[in-house]
């Protein structure tokens, strides 16, 4: 299912959070705010988030590079990653 | 002939639990295969084979609790036949369950037992009977392996063994190819994804087929069946067999979703979907490495307290005896990040996740060049007097969630590439977290790095492991105001320290090794191994 596709922003809040889940399976999202450091919380190290960015990156159907890691520092910051990354691979696409 | 026997899984471990058996009388093992799995104070653990041969008699049951050193297996290094005579229904060589309701003496375990306590030429003779057929042991479908250079040539002081059948011809493989050399957990691995052996490409030395082979040809086999690599990933961790999983995806793939809806029923109802696998295991019976995987996890949340204050103790325990005998000193040094992480920035750019380095590699490969460098800190304290390491063989402190921490041991670690130990790193985090390691990953380790720095502290000053005389202790890479030539910029940083042990050197050594590590990782592309890849 991993599409090119553009995913909207309740499309892309369940991709972060299945992909957080896939890494840490027992994630506990009420204790993650959208603006909150997932990293932290969930306290993901430098292993899991690489892992996280690949299955993120497999999801969403988008390359995702070192140099977007800072916007993945929150759900609220990585949805909107999400959301405008999956759009403008769809554009180029076409 | 030659006892396998419960291994010192670390200096901590003084006794551990067969659980489970990987192998059954009969099978040939291989040096470094897995034969069984023991279960410490701290993880369950996959132990492997130290001489090649032939399972004799499995001496203890799963389920028991026995001293290290205690012999658990006979293993036969005379011969390695394909197949011999059949005494033994292998039935019963592979339902340890059954085997605890015979009566002794009939054969079975209670011959096997009497027979170690007659002599040597005795034991021999009652191993050399209760062989079972290779071939016979090997799962349906499957083509018997063929002996390799992988069996043990015959010791010269081993016993006469008789001498060995004729093969039987081997069952038509798929492919028609002879068998490679196969352990018997690739075995078993085969077995549960229902991969057919002898269409397998091994790709390990002289042609032998790995686990890697095994789960790259389970991959493509089942082709009818589409499944996202996500999802197949999930239901590898959640332990769902996908067989069993209704896909809603396009043209009835599976997605993540349908797995783990797969996974929720499974546990709604563990009686009626999970036939019998659990429980066999638990009573010690014969269960393929992938379903044991996840046995063992459902296990850990049962009694998850339980091994949660045994790993405490077992921690405890260690770390008393550490600080109680070895005079730490210690040191700290803040080491600029920032050519580190360019290389390794334009290393990683244009390359999948799955390729790509973290900073944790690189600390790892400074930390065990360095101690090439300095090798008084690179060994043990045995008996009054240091012992140095033969080979960097670097410990590494990983934190596990809910608590408790496993050190695996990447042996050789300053020999390796950054990518090669990225990859160990990887395949070590992951299976330390499963609790599925294997005995020689947690044992020999000459120096030990700890990197709580992935926690976010700053610093970190550790407790040696003993009888290891140092530990390396990585903090948090943070951004700090750093001078460069008079100019003051915003760098990464990581404070190094080291913990040292008085008895085996005095803080000058130390400071040689930080100062070492400070300076392999300001030339990180100089580091053996990684010119090479700079040049693509």
């Amino acid at each position: 299912m991993s599409g090119t596709r553009s995913l909207d922003s309740a499309e892309a809040l369940t991709v972060v959070r299945e992909s957080i889940t896939a890494v840490v399976p027992d994630a506990d999202f009420t204790r993650v705010r959208p603006h909150d450091r997932f990293r932290d919380v969930l306290e993901l190290d430098s292993l899991d988030f690489l892992s996280l960015v690949e299955i993120l990156s497999e999801q969403a159907g988008v390359p995702i590079d070192e140099d977007d890691y800072p916007r993945l520092t929150t759900l609220a910051d990585s949805v909107e990653f999400l959301v405008e990354r999956t759009k403008q691979y769809e554009q180029s696409r076409r | 002939m030659a006892e396998f026997t419960m291994p010192s899984l670390g200096a901590d471990m003084d006794e551990g639990v067969l659980q489970e058996w990987l192998v059954a009388p009969g099978d040939r093992v291989g040096k470094g295969d897995a034969v069984a799995v023991v279960e410490t104070d701290k993880a369950a653990i996959e132990v492997e084979c130290f001489t090649s041969g032939t399972v004799g008699r499995l001496l203890v049951e799963p389920g028991t609790r026995v001293p290290v050193g205690t012999p658990l297996a006979l293993i036969d290094t005379a011969q390695a036949p394909a197949a011999q005579a059949a005494e033994k229904p292998t039935a019963e060589a592979r339902a340890p369950g059954a085997r605890t309701t015979r009566t002794r003496g009939t054969g079975g375990a209670g011959a096997a037992r009497k027979g170690r306590a007659e002599t040597p030429a005795g034991r021999a003779a009652v191993h050399a009977r209760v062989r079972a057929p290779k071939a016979a042991a090997v799962p349906e479908g499957l083509p018997a392996p063929e002996p390799t250079e992988k069996a043990a040539p015959p010791p010269p002081s081993a016993p006469p063994s008789p001498p060995p059948a004729p093969a039987p011809p081997s069952p038509p493989s798929a492919a028609g190819e002879p068998a490679a050399a196969v352990g018997p957990l690739v075995r078993h691995l085969a077995d549960g994804l229902g991969v057919d052996l002898g269409s397998v490409h091994g790709s390990g030395p002289g042609g032998r087929v790995t686990r890697a082979d095994v789960a790259q040809a389970a991959r493509p086999a089942p082709a009818r069946r589409r499944v996202t690599p996500y999802a197949r990933r999930l239901a590898r961790d959640l332990g769902v067999d996908l067989e069993g999983v209704h896909g809603t995806g396009d043209g009835g793939a599976v997605r993540a979703a349908d797995v783990r809806a797969a996974a929720r029923a499974a546990q709604a109802a563990p009686e009626r979907s999970r036939p019998a696998v659990p429980v066999r295991a638990r009573d010690g019976g014969h269960v393929p490495a992938a379903e044991a995987a996840a046995v063992s996890g459902e296990g850990a949340r049962d009694d998850g307290r339980q091994r949660e204050d045994a790993m405490r103790r077992a921690i405890g325990e260690l770390m008393s005896r550490s600080k109680r005998e070895i005079p730490h000193y210690y040191l700290s040094t803040v080491i600029d990040l920032a050519p580190a992480q360019e290389w390794m920035h334009r290393r990683n750019r244009g390359r999948p996740p799955s390729a790509r380095l973290v900073t944790a590699a690189l600390l790892l490969k400074a930390a065990a060049l360095a101690a090439r460098e300095v090798p008084q800190l690179n060994g043990h304290w045995q008996d009054g007097a240091f012992t140095p390491g033969t080979g960097v063989h670097l410990g590494v402190a990983v934190s596990l969630r809910g608590g408790g921490l496993l050190t695996p041991v990447i042996h050789d670690a300053d020999t390796l590439t950054p990518e090669d130990l990225m990859a160990t790193l990887k395949d070590l985090v992951r299976r330390a977290r499963q609790g599925r390691l294997r005995g020689s990953e947690l044992s020999g380790a000459t120096l030990t790095v700890t990197s709580l720095g992935e926690q976010g502290v700053e610093a970190v000053f550790g407790v040696i492991h003993p009888p290891q005389v140092a530990l390396v202790g990585f903090g948090a890479v943070v951004e700090r105001p750093w001078a460069v030539g008079g100019l003051l910029g915003v760098h990464p940083v990581v404070t190094a320290t080291l913990s040292g042990d008085h008895r085996a050197t005095d803080g000058a050594i130390g400071a040689r090794y930080l100062t070492a590590v400070d300076r392999l990782l300001h030339e990180p592309g100089d580091m053996p191994g990684s010119t090479i890849e700079e040049r693509e």
